[in-house]
């Protein structure tokens, strides 16, 4: 498989595109024509058509460069997006193994891994690297194994300390989230950095979500699909970043709505770690303008209908409800009233 | 996930406890993983299917193989029986991904460890990784007699207490000089759990610093009936058979993980009840008790029973 | 092999239950002006922990000859709230574990007491806390990170970067901090009017 990676911005002049074939991929997460709060948790398996953003374990697509040369712009002006307590250490060391492991065997032509008992040999073609390191040994290792690795995979990462019978943000590289701080939110338990969450905890969700996250197993990860809308195809849009984003959200009229709003979906997938017994906790970002997603026709009816009847509440949490009427007007022209087939997939 | 592996060593290490080492057939290495962690160990003893759960003992960051010490319980199901009588070198057998709920807290300051007799088990693995983190320890083992401690891998700074030699474990004092941000493990029977941990309490540990595994083997009890209302039909569930047990057996499909009522896997809502549950586990609240049962380890005494499996 | 059901705090804000008397090896009572009332109620309800209690007050003229008639083992005065960290640190360099805290007074006193007590390596659930008197929270400025004492409306101008933040409900324990986010940054210079926090 040949990847040809895009050359494009996440900031400033915004010239992020998705090719026809990353429109035709792009996980659209609505499985009917409404939608509610829900755990929604799967086995991570591959799973869909060849070409789905399911069929490898860490998904690489056209994006990958801009996306990491836009991290390492990030962390440049703020380094504490990447973060780890000091007794995550073994679970950083954890989460390298896993991901070289699984891109090395996903992607053979772009990544390749060589061990000999400690000794080890990444090669990551895209980057253009090729570091020797000790497994286990910081000092052979330019960041942190968390950072090292995170650096040069797509997503945000959150490493979760498991004891207490609950879970604990304890680490993490947090360069494209939706509105929430690591640095802020590191130390803090599952039911704490869900706080600002509503409704959630009323429903029982967060109890039920925490049962499964807590006995997720070796070699079974699981996976959900989250969502919300951002407006210009932005990765930071932290807390931290508001004053230089917020603005923008005002930017949209009923002109520009197809161009500038964007539908976020994340790919969240749960991972135990077996040296540390933590789970890793990948948040895997796409973006796909309104107007590109009513090129596949049932995404365009269905997206209308999702939007128009979502709870205030919940378009509040989501940070679209100012522009919700513009992107209701504007998706109506897609939607002719006809039914939609079961499933997320294009007809 | 489970693999088949094969039994290639076995051999006592006390008058009742013997060590098991199993390795992949091929030579291939197994999955590592994290200090406290057991492997659910299926048999097959002729008609019967049994499973029990283990403390891996060797260390962690060792893929060649795993180890298990089994203690003899002639009292109970015949899992231990059947590792000691019949499981031979050479012989196949199903071993679980290795899951772990009694694993360190790494943010603890110190690590006390509690153990009595063939609770020495889930520490062994623990203590390869405490070394390796140069994290501060402190170790107590409590036999009866001397002959009892087994030839397993035990450190020289473990502190032994031999009730034979009269030298007893002084827990009031073990539990009064721990510095700020030690964690407590204990591990025995659950009479020793429940002693070392109303000390604990009393003495102003607060909760969140104590930890205690104690492997459950569902209780014998009265046979039962229960209706499965989803799957339309009703069982009998045999004096030493685990609700469970008796599910699986009738080819009703339930999520299981732990077998010994801690981890929550096999949690089953209760449809109806007209009589009285008797919960076994450590898994539910309270509140939750006239709502669910844990099937792994819990019985069920009355008119009757339907469940939602 | 047991897991904690965990406990069914949602929100990231802390619970402030009325102190309640725990067994302990020893305890360590922190209290202002306000918060001594709270400690005179719990030496009532349990004086036998008067002879293993160090009793810290922070600010409260008026409220330590009360206090020192409970007769507890230490008494420590402090004048102004900056000493707390280091007056903490020091009285904890030497503790054992069964020291059960207990902590009344503003909330921001609270915050920063738990936080302290947090990073000596107290357990969480070794800590109790009863707000009395001022309703004034710890705030950090998420863009600038200044930790700002004592915010008493909402939104409130951040003295590290003089940006108008309104008050998200997200409490982090760690930093003993509630979060301070701009309010104006999708509409510039339209800042709502400051209401008092009144709980």
């Amino acid at each position: 498989m040949t990847i040809s990676f895009n050359k494009e911005t996440f900031r400033g002049d915004y010239s992020f595109h998705n090719s026809p074939a990353a429109i035709r991929r792009f996980p659209f997460p609505f499985d009917r024509d409404e939608y509610m709060y829900s755990v929604n948790m799967e086995p991570h398996r591959a799973t869909g058509p060849d070409d789905s953003v399911f069929k490898r374990r860490f998904d690489v697509d056209e994006h990958y460069l801009s996306e990491m040369e836009d991290r390492a712009i990030t962390l440049a002006r703020d380094p504490a997006r990447c973060q780890s307590l000091p007794h995550m250490r073994l679970a950083g060391w954890d989460l390298l193994e896993l991901i070289m492991t699984c891109k090395a065997q996903d992607y053979p032509d772009l990544f390749q891994l060589t061990r000999d008992g400690e000794r080890w040999r990444w090669v990551n073609r895209p980057m253009g690297l090729d570091d020797s390191f000790t497994f286990l040994d910081d000092s052979t290792l330019p960041f942190g194994p968390m950072e090292y690795i995170t650096r040069q995979t797509q997503g945000d990462f959150a490493v979760l300390d498991q004891r207490e019978g609950n879970l604990w943000m304890d680490a993490g590289m947090v360069t494209s989230q939706a509105d929430w701080s690591l640095d802020f939110d590191i130390g803090m338990n599952f039911f704490e950095w869900h706080a600002p969450v509503p409704r959630a905890a009323e429903m029982g969700i967060f109890q039920r979500a925490l049962k499964f996250l807590l006995n997720v197993q070796q070699d079974s990860p699981a996976r959900r699909l989250n969502w919300t809308m951002t407006v210009n195809p932005r990765l930071d849009t932290s807390p931290e970043t508001y004053p230089e984003w917020g603005p923008e959200k005002r930017s949209v009229t009923a002109e520009n709505v197809g161009g500038r709003q964007y539908l976020r979906v994340e790919l969240q997938s749960f991972w135990r770690l077996p040296r540390s017994n933590a789970l890793a906790f990948p948040i895997r970002c796409y973006l796909c303008s309104l107007e590109d997603i009513v090129t596949i026709p049932k995404w365009g009816r269905r997206l209308h209908r999702v939007i128009r009847d979502l709870p205030e509440d919940l378009a509040s949490y989501k940070g679209f409800v100012v522009n919700r009427p513009l992107i209701v007007d504007y998706l109506s022209q897609f939607d002719d009233g006809q039914p939609t087939s079961p499933g997320i997939y294009p007809d | 996930m489970t693999q088949v592996l094969r039994l290639t060593q076995k051999q006592p290490v006390s008058p009742r406890i013997t060590r098991f080492r199993f390795e992949h057939p091929e030579g291939r290495s197994l999955p590592v993983f994290s200090g406290g962690a057991h492997v659910m160990v299926t048999m097959r003893d002729g008609e019967v299917l049994r499973r029990n759960a283990y403390s891996l003992i060797s260390d962690p960051q060792d893929s060649s193989g795993y180890e298990i010490a089994v203690q003899r319980e002639d009292q109970g199901r015949g899992g231990s029986n059947f590792l000691h009588e019949k499981a031979q070198p050479g012989m196949m057998l199903q071993i679980g991904a290795p899951v772990n709920l009694f694993g360190l807290n790494l943010t603890a300051r110190k690590h006390l460890m509690i153990a009595g007799g063939v609770g020495i088990t889930p520490f062994l693995s623990q203590l390869h990784e405490v070394v390796r983190l140069h994290a501060p320890f402190e170790l107590h083992l409590a036999i009866r007699s001397r002959n009892e401690l087994p030839a397993l891998a035990i450190p020289d700074a473990a502190q032994v207490h031999v009730s034979d030699e009269g030298s007893r474990m002084n827990l009031t004092e073990i539990l009064s000089t721990q510095p700020l941000g030690t964690h407590l493990y204990v591990c025995g029977s659950a009479r020793m759990i429940e002693g070392v941990l109303t000390e604990a309490s009393a003495l102003g540990w607060p909760k969140d610093a104590l930890h205690s595994e104690e492997f459950l083997a569902p209780a014998p009890g009265v046979p039962f009936e229960v209706n499965c209302a989803r799957s339309d039909k009703t069982l009998t569930v045999g004096a030493h058979q685990s609700l469970l047990e008796a599910l699986e057996a009738a080819g009703i499909d339930t999520p299981w993980l732990c077998r010994g009522g801690a981890c929550g896997q096999c949690e089953t809502d209760i449809l109806a009840c007209d009589g009285e549950i008797e919960h076994h586990d450590h898994w539910l609240d309270p509140a939750e008790h006239c709502s669910k049962i844990m099937p792994c380890v819990s019985r069920f005494r009355g008119a009757l029973l339907t469940i939602d499996r | 092999m047991t897991i904690s059901v965990p406990d069914t705090v949602f929100a990231s804000r802390p619970r402030h239950a009325p102190l309640q008397a725990r067994p302990c090896a020893s305890a360590l009572m922190i209290a202002d002006e306000a918060g001594s009332a709270a400690l005179l109620s719990l030496a009532k309800l349990a004086p036998e922990l008067m002879p293993r209690s160090t009793i810290l007050i922070c600010s409260g003229s008026d409220a330590t000859a009360a206090i020192r008639d409970l007769q507890p083992a230490r008494l420590v005065e402090i004048g102004a709230r900056t000493e707390l960290p280091a007056a903490l640190r020091g009285l904890l360099a030497e503790a054992r574990m069964g020291l059960q805290a207990y902590i009344a007074g503003a909330e921001d006193l609270i915050d920063q007491a738990v936080a302290v007590l947090q990073t000596a390596g107290l357990p969480p659930g070794a800590i109790q806390t009863e707000r009395r008197g001022s309703p004034a929270r710890r705030m950090q400025c998420v863009h600038c990170k200044a930790i700002t004492e004592g915010v008493t409306s909402d939104p409130y101008c951040c003295p590290g970067c003089s940006r108008s933040l309104y008050v998200r409900d997200h409490f982090s324990r760690r930093l003993g901090a509630y979060q301070g986010v701009c309010v104006d940054a999708e509409t510039p210079g339209i800042v709502p009017e400051a209401q008092e926090i009144s709980q």
